[in-house]
Parts: C-alpha cells; structure tokens; sequence
C-alpha cells in the first residue's frame, strides 16, 4: 500500500496510502503533547497495576501493595455511619420511651431508625409498612389493637414476643379449640357465628343470635367480655368493629371457633438491643394507630364498657 | 516546548520522511492597534471583570437567605441570581438557559461566524492575556523569538522565572475566583488562607489554577484546533452568508514590494507581502491561506493590514469582514452588499426570534411560579386501612416546599371526599376535620404524614383534591388531585 502513499496538493500533506473508492486520508502528525499525555497515562496505569487490585488470577486477582478492597471501603463507610449515629442513638437510650414524641427531632431519628429494622425484622410476616397479610398477619396501621397500642405496650410486645412458650413475660393466651374438642357441636357454633355477626353489625338479631349469645355469654365473655368488647390484657380481640385478622365472614369465624389460630410471633429483646426495640416501637406507634394514653378498651356505644379486669 | 525550533520545515512533514507526531511551532505575536484591537481589550475587560468580580456583588434577601448576588449553593442545592432563585426541581430554568445559550451561539455564528472563539471564548481572553504578559515581560515578537531561541543565560532564567510567576498568579486568582460563586466569598476568602476551608475547595483552585496554566501559558491556540469542538461544529453551522475574515486574494494578488509596484505599474496587487497579518495572528495562521479552522476571526489581522494600506496610502480592507457570497461579487468586480442586509436575513432572524421567544417564555413563567408547592405521594402499603368504626382511611406523604425565605404558616384542606377528616402525625382522630394548620420553616422542604379518613362507603378508587393556601396574607398555593382507595367488593 506504502506505494500508494502521495502529497495532498491542497494541504501539502502526506496521505497514509489507503484508498476507498477515491476516498484518502491525510497522514496529518498528531501534536507531540498528545504524545505525552499518552506516555503519561502508561506511567499512571503502571502505579495503578501496582497499588491497587488488577490482573484478574484464577481465583482472584493480584492485591495491590496497598491491600484496598471494595469490602473494606464498605466496612470504613459502615464504620463511620455508626459513628455518625453514635449520639443520637445514646440520646434515644437515654430518653424514656414515653417521653420521645414531645422531642420531635430524638422521636423522627427513632422513627426512622424503626424503619430501618423494621425493614430487616419484621416485614416478612407484618408486610411492608405494617400493612400485615389477610387472614395470617395483623396490620399495624389499624386503630384496633390485640395487645395495646400505646408505646409502653408496643415496646412490651416486640421485647417480649406473643406466645413463646420458653419465656416466661411474654405475651399469651389461649383460645380453646371449641370445634375440634368437642365442647360446642356445629349447631352451637353456628349460633354463637351469628351471635358474633349481630353484634358486629354484619347480620340483624334472630333467634340463632339469640341461643348464641346464651354460649357466648357461657363460654367467650370471659375473655371477649360480656359485649364482645375484648381483652387487651388477655389479647382477646374486639369482636364488635369492623377490623377481622382472620376474617369475620360466616366461613371464617365458623374456622376460627373450630380451631382457632393462636398467633405466634417472636420475642426480640434477646436478639437485638434496646434501642432498636424502641426505635421499632416508635416506628410501629407512628403508623397511624399508634395511642396516645395508657391502655385502654374502647366502648361501645350506650352498652357500657368492659372494664379492665 | 516553548519557544523549540519547529523539528523539521514544513517540507520534511509530508512524503516518506513524515513523522509521526508533530512538534508545537511557536507562536508570537506581534503587538498591533486599532478598531478589533480596541474591542478586544473591552470584551476582555468586561468578561474579566464579570467573571472576578461577579461573587463579591452583595444582595439583600433578609435574616434566612445568604446576601451574595450570585451564588451556587450545593450544600443547600439552591441557585440564587439576584432577584432570583432557583430550586432544584425548578432546574429547567438552567436547561432553557443553555439552550438559550446555544442557539445564541447559532445565532453568533450564522450572522458573524467564529465571533465567539474571536472574542468571548474563555480560552481566547486568557490566551489574550498571557500573551500581553509574554509581550510585557519578553518584549514584542522579535525579541520573543530571540529569547526562545537563544541559549539559557542568566537573562533568559530570570525571565523566564517572572513570566512563569505572573502566570502562576493569574492561574491562581482565575482559580480562586472559581470557588466565589459556591459559597459566601468573603467567609470563603478568610476560610481559604486561614486553612478552614473545605478539601474541594483547595482542590478545586489546584485544578483550576494548572489548567488555567497549562491552557492559557502553553497549549494556547493547540486547544482550538486539537481539543475543543466547537470549530468543528461552527464550520458546519457557517453558511455562504455569514462573515468571514478574509483576504481579498482578488485585490492582493499578486504580492510584491511598493518598490516593484512603482517600477512595475499594474503588475501586482495591494498586498505587499509584508507578512504583518502573519506576525499579530495569535494562532500562527496564514490568513491568505483562506479560511482554515485555525482562524478564530479575532480580526488582529484586518488592524495590522489596515494600519499598513494606511501608512502607503492604499485603500484599506485588503483584509476584512467578508461573506463568501460578497466574495463571489467583488470578486466579479461588483460590490457586496452592506453589513446591515448580510445580519439581517430569515436564518438570523428566526434564530433571533426563536431565542427570544425562549427568553420571553422563562421570564413569564418566572414571574408566574408559586412558592409554596404541594407535592402529595399516595401511601401503597397499606394502600388504605380499615378502621374499627368502619371507615376507611388512607395515608399520604405530603411535600410541602416553602420557596419563600420567611417562616410560613399555610392550611391544607381536602376537597370532594365526603364525610372526610385528615390528621397529622402531631394531631388525632378525634379532633379532626378537614381542615390541617402546618407551619413551614423558611426556604425548606417540609414533609408530612397526612391521614385522611373517609366512610367505608364509597367506589373502590376515588379522586379528590388536596390543596394548601398560605394563612399570612399570601393566598396562593397549590393543589394535588389524588387517589382515596377503598376495599374492593366482597373483601
């Protein structure tokens, strides 16, 4: 090709030889600055190759003199985080629980530190932002709590667990399986169904209500209360408003009463510190049904409430 | 690489000998006067002082905003230019500003050419620049060429020495002036030599300060033709209507020397060949050559040859402004048509027109924007919530952006959800209507929870209106129209 090789008349430049149907192009030097530049970035990548990790080996890479790793800078970035956080999460420790919402700023950090390990510990039964699973998991955004919804209470829970049979504070309670031993027949528990759906408002008075509410008063007052009020204490859910767990469908109760659920969940004192566990509780309270004063039974209207026993 | 010999002559660059990286020739400039000289030194002037003086303009905006006139607030992400500011959401206003920016340059370069590489180009002031600080230090051209040729005496050390710190002070105050425009210059000016300063900060001038070195001391005209881009697309944009310096090779050729003129009457043209145009060019282009992409149309050229047509009495514009379609004319022996017309036609008309219409339409809106914007996130999980009494209730993010620096206090108020209450995280079910007070921090983004509780009766998905109004006189706000979601039938 080197033969092809001639001085461009306009320019008085050299052309490199090549030519594609009549189309040359000029051999034009380039800038010895750029040369420079060049030799310049080999010397970089020769520091590089030795400082930092490079030639990719069969089961990992050369190390580098200076022993960086992506997983080290992480553990340094993590590090400072925690540093960073050190004083507000002191600060949160040492305040009490029920004192925080009047710190806006301390219960903010707390609900978002609650958020944080909510994100890690809870949303694989409680779903994403507390919303809880249909017929297995309560949602803890609701104003309709099974064990208390203010913060002491929250607190009490997450540390202490619901029915863990191995620790002696925690949460429990059981409902007897009406159904699958015996103490009620099918007609029983259907009366007592549509005892229950009267006084939730799903069906109106007859005389099924009627028989039920002469068992329910024998055998579920004790804990749902003689209104059907519930139990906090005893975790005995309101069966009079509108917010079901496990469905409050004929079909449903009918199920629960046969074999009823007994929910399980966790104790975490022993698993995470304290100031995650307020930081949870915090988070949980501020999802909307968190509640102000200390326990108490909602009541239900003209019937009278049930008092705490 | 100042001041070497060329490593070979031109004619050792082609053929078999070419090498293949070509050494930087030295360029020298000769000093010259006249009109373009004169703009030049007042283009550089007023970019100069813009460009330093911009950051320690003061400007009041009360006790919650900074009082610098231009400042690019990163920490805040704020934009603050005189009466305006911009938030980053607002930052279209930047983007219409660079388009503004360019088709202006379509605009520049389809009616003058290469007007802003000639005269505004950062990299053309500072070249300027330092150019007058070898001219002052080096002498004019000759002695320039001298001192880079000659050996390494004591003279030459010691010149070299001081243009090199002259150099090294414009880099650093060009450097230094950089960092004004992002934080409060005074603070920053005592922080900076006190050693308070933030790393960036330092960095930032280290960088600017060796590139302003590097550039404008050495790279120089390298820059335009090898680097920047802009040549090349300007040459695309140019048309046979726009201006040109060019050299009226009908007029001037052939080249002799007033002597042969007088002996020889008729036998040569105006130029003669006394290679001014070449000494002042700060690219060290031959414009007779034509026009080539080394001409940045900095029009010295036209006020060495005018100077030199007028000293012998010769018409001058022998180089001059020049479309290539006036060319073709007086080439023919007719006459071009006036600057006026060669500005004024449908190209540069409509670019004008277009590039106001952008301008009109950003300040418009400016005076037209809120400051107080509602930004309202519907809560997806739950996407509602059912309460005991058997409403419904669903959960709102609210973004509340007090543009204003004032502490605010505003309403937010629900519209077309019937038998509706909102809340906030600070208020409760039971006092509320549907109506909240928020109080906003100045020149702040504010975010809320918001609930919004409704019947349980009621479509599935329903639209309504949550609006916010400022409570202190200033009734303007903003409103969002968003979703309230009910169960489904049947769940």
């Amino acid at each position: 090709m080197a033969d092809k090789k001639r001085i461009d008349e306009a320019t008085g430049t050299s052309t490199v030889g090549h030519e594609w149907d009549g189309i040359e192009e000029l051999d034009t030097p380039m800038p010895r600055w750029w040369l420079w530049t060049f030799y310049a970035s080999i010397v970089w990548a020769a520091g590089y190759v030795v400082l930092y990790p490079a030639w990719p080996m069969l089961n990992s890479a050369t190390q580098g003199v200076l022993g960086w790793t992506s997983r080290g800078a992480l553990d340094r970035e993590m590090e400072a985080q925690a540093a960073r956080r050190a004083p507000i999460n002191s600060a949160i420790a040492a305040t009490a629980l029920t004192d925080l919402p009047a710190k806006p700023e301390l219960m903010q950090a707390a609900v978002q530190g609650g958020a944080a390990a909510f994100r890690v510990h809870c949303v694989q039964c409680h779903g994403a932002g507390g919303a809880g699973v249909k017929k297995l998991y309560p949602s803890l955004t609701d104003d309709d709590w099974l064990w208390g919804g203010d913060l002491a209470s929250i607190e009490y829970t997450i540390a202490h667990g619901i029915r863990n049979p191995d620790h002696k504070a925690t949460r429990t309670s059981q409902m007897p399986a009406f159904g699958r031993d015996g103490i009620l027949d099918a007609a029983q528990i259907a009366d007592v169904v549509s005892h229950v759906r009267v006084i939730s408002g799903q069906e109106k008075p007859g005389a099924a209500a009627a028989r039920g509410n002469t068992l329910f008063q024998a055998n579920c007052a004790v804990c749902h209360g003689a209104t059907g009020a519930g139990d906090r204490t005893v975790g005995a859910p309101k069966l009079t408003d509108a917010v079901w767990l496990y469905g409050g469908d004929r079909d449903s109760l009918t199920a629960t009463i046969v074999q009823p659920r007994n929910g399980v969940m966790p104790r975490w004192a022993h698993r995470i510190d304290p100031v995650t566990v307020k930081m949870l509780a915090t988070y949980v309270y501020s999802l909307g049904g968190g509640e102000k004063a200390a326990p108490q039974v909602a009541t239900d209207e003209g019937q009278g409430a049930d008092g705490q026993p | 690489m100042k001041g070497r010999e060329p490593m070979a002559s031109p004619d050792d660059l082609t053929g078999e000998n070419a090498p293949l990286y070509a050494a930087r020739k030295g360029v020298y400039p000769k000093k010259v006067d006249g009109a373009f000289r004169r703009f030049k030194w007042a283009v550089m002037g007023i970019t100069l002082a813009i460009y330093y003086g911009t950051p320690w303009i003061r400007w009041d905006r009360g006790p919650y905003a900074p009082d610098q006139a231009v400042l690019v607030d990163l920490a805040n992400r704020r934009f603050y230019m005189f009466q305006i500011e911009i938030w980053p959401h607002e930052f279209y206003y930047v983007a219409g500003l660079l388009i503004m920016a360019g088709i202006g340059l379509f605009l520049v370069t389809s009616a003058v050419g290469r007007a802003w590489c000639g005269y505004a180009c950062p990299q053309t002031v500072w070249t300027d620049l330092f150019q007058h600080v070898d001219r002052l230090v080096d002498g004019d051209r000759n002695a320039q060429i001298r001192l880079a040729n000659g050996p390494w005496t004591l003279e030459k050390v010691s010149k070299r020495t001081v243009k090199y710190l002259i150099y090294l002070t414009i880099a650093f105050w060009t450097g230094g002036a950089w960092i004004m425009y992002f934080a409060d210059a005074p603070t920053l000016t005592v922080d900076f030599w006190t050693g308070q300063a933030a790393p960036i900060a330092y960095g930032t001038v280290a960088v600017l300060t060796a590139t302003t070195f590097v550039l404008g001391g050495f790279m120089r005209e390298q820059v335009c033709i090898y680097m920047c881009p802009w040549p090349r697309i300007q040459t695309a944009m140019m048309d046979e209507k726009s201006l040109l310096v060019t050299y009226k090779d009908w007029r001037g050729e052939p080249r002799g020397s007033v002597k042969k003129a007088q002996a020889h009457p008729g036998a040569f043209g105006d130029c003669i060949d006394c290679n001014q145009c070449v000494a002042v060019c700060p690219t060290g282009i031959d414009i007779r050559e034509g026009p080539q992409i080394g001409c940045i149309t900095c029009a010295l050229c036209i006020d060495a040859c005018d100077d030199v047509m007028g000293q012998i009495g010769r018409t001058r514009g022998l180089i001059d402004y020049c479309t290539l379609d006036d060319a073709a004319v007086e080439k023919a022996g007719g006459v071009g048509k006036p600057v006026m017309k060669t500005l004024l036609r449908p190209r540069t008309l409509i670019y004008f027109g277009i590039w106001c219409a952008i301008g009109a339409a950003m300040l418009f809106s400016l005076g037209q924007r809120t400051r107080l914007d509602l930004a309202v996130q519907h809560e997806r999980s739950p996407l509602y919530v059912q309460l005991s009494d058997g409403h419904i209730r669903n959960n709102y993010t609210l973004k509340l952006r007090n543009m204003e620096t004032r502490p605010r206090r505003v309403a937010v108020t629900v519209d077309g959800l019937a038998g509706a209450a909102v809340w906030t995280e600070n208020g409760s079910r039971e006092t509320a209507t549907r109506r909240v007070e928020i109080a906003l921090a100045p020149d702040s983004v504010t975010r809320v929870k918001l609930f919004v509780a409704a019947p349980g009766e009621g479509p599935a998905r329903q639209d309504f209106t949550i609006a916010t109004r400022g409570l202190d006189g200033d009734p303007r706000g903003d409103s969002d129209i968003i979703q309230f979601d009910r169960p489904e039938a049947g769940q």
